[in-house]
């Protein structure tokens, strides 16, 4: 069962595309609730954002087709994250997100199949600099 | 807390620790922050259905925790130029996240004074939930003002 696989002919129409730019308003009241929600108190938060805002700029097209693509693996985890900043992301900055899928590794788990799907995700401001450059891994098990 | 100065660190210097404790409703606000809407993350009966031991903190909501205690100890001066967690345990909510930080390298690149620091957080089992690593840059006491 193990060696069958799970990657089915949509996900694997997705590697490679590169899906976005979906835009996204840094604003004041956005970055004030996931500084609450991190409960991070640092002051700091008041002018630019924490290292792990850009996980609330969401590259929503192609997460939602790797969540949801129908094949036999319901259940989702993530992985990994990787984040490397060039520079800061701003209240008032406006924010430009495109993601890819770049890879999928499937492994046979004590459960099954795991499949592991590689994603590249790249974040630029309105001035047209990159602002951060994010990998991230998901798992469908 | 003092700033922290690329000559006061060494292999082995020990990042200050810091203990968190996520309820669901820490968790029901990030997920409404960071648009993760996965529902292990803020209901009991699901997670269980996917085989869980109950609610799940978010990885992300940990990396976070790691990613403040760094903030705290960088100051205003030092700054993050990297990132990295992997996903490895089970944090439950109601639990204390411990985060911890170690030196394990310092060098200059590019005339900046790096380091490269390895990360990771505890659930109260000991076991690491998340291991990782960031690269951070730290203001010089020699460094002319």
């Amino acid at each position: 069962m193990a060696g069958e696989s799970v990657i089915s002919e949509e996900l694997n129409s997705l590697l490679n595309v590169e899906f976005g730019p979906e835009v996204y308003e840094v604003e004041r009241g956005m970055v004030r609730k996931f500084v609450e929600a991190i409960d991070d108190p640092n002051p700091r938060w008041e002018k630019e954002t924490p290292p792990t805002f850009p996980a609330a700029i969401v590259p929503k097209e192609l997460l939602n087709r790797l969540f949801n693509a129908e094949i036999p693996l319901k259940r989702l985890l993530n992985g990994t994250s990787e984040l490397e900043y060039l520079h800061p992301i701003e209240v008032g900055d406006v924010i430009s997100v495109t993601a890819k899928l770049t890879r999928m590794r499937q492994v046979a788990g004590a459960e099954g199949p795991t499949l592991f799907m590689f994603t590249e995700m790249t974040y630029t401001n309105q001035r047209g600099d990159v602002v951060v450059r994010g990998k991230n891994t998901y798992i469908r098990y | 807390m003092a700033q922290v100065y690329y000559e006061d660190i060494n292999e082995g210097t020990e990042v200050p620790a810091l203990v968190k404790y996520p309820t669901t409703m820490q968790l029901v606000k990030y997920a409404g922050a960071s648009g993760d809407y996965y529902q292990i993350h803020y209901d009991k009966d699901f997670a269980l259905e996917n085989g869980l031991p109950g609610v799940i903190v978010h990885g992300w909501l940990t990396l976070s925790f790691l990613g403040q205690m760094l903030t705290d100890w960088l100051g205003e001066e030092g700054r993050l130029l990297k990132l990295n967690g992997s996903y490895r345990g089970i944090n439950k909510v109601n639990e204390d996240i411990f985060c911890y930080g170690k030196v394990n390298k310092k060098y200059a690149e590019e005339g900046r004074n790096c380091a490269r620091v390895e990360i990771w957080a505890e659930n109260p089992g000991g076991d690491k939930t998340v291991t990782g690593s960031a690269v951070v840059t730290l203001p010089s006491r020699e460094k002319p003002q």
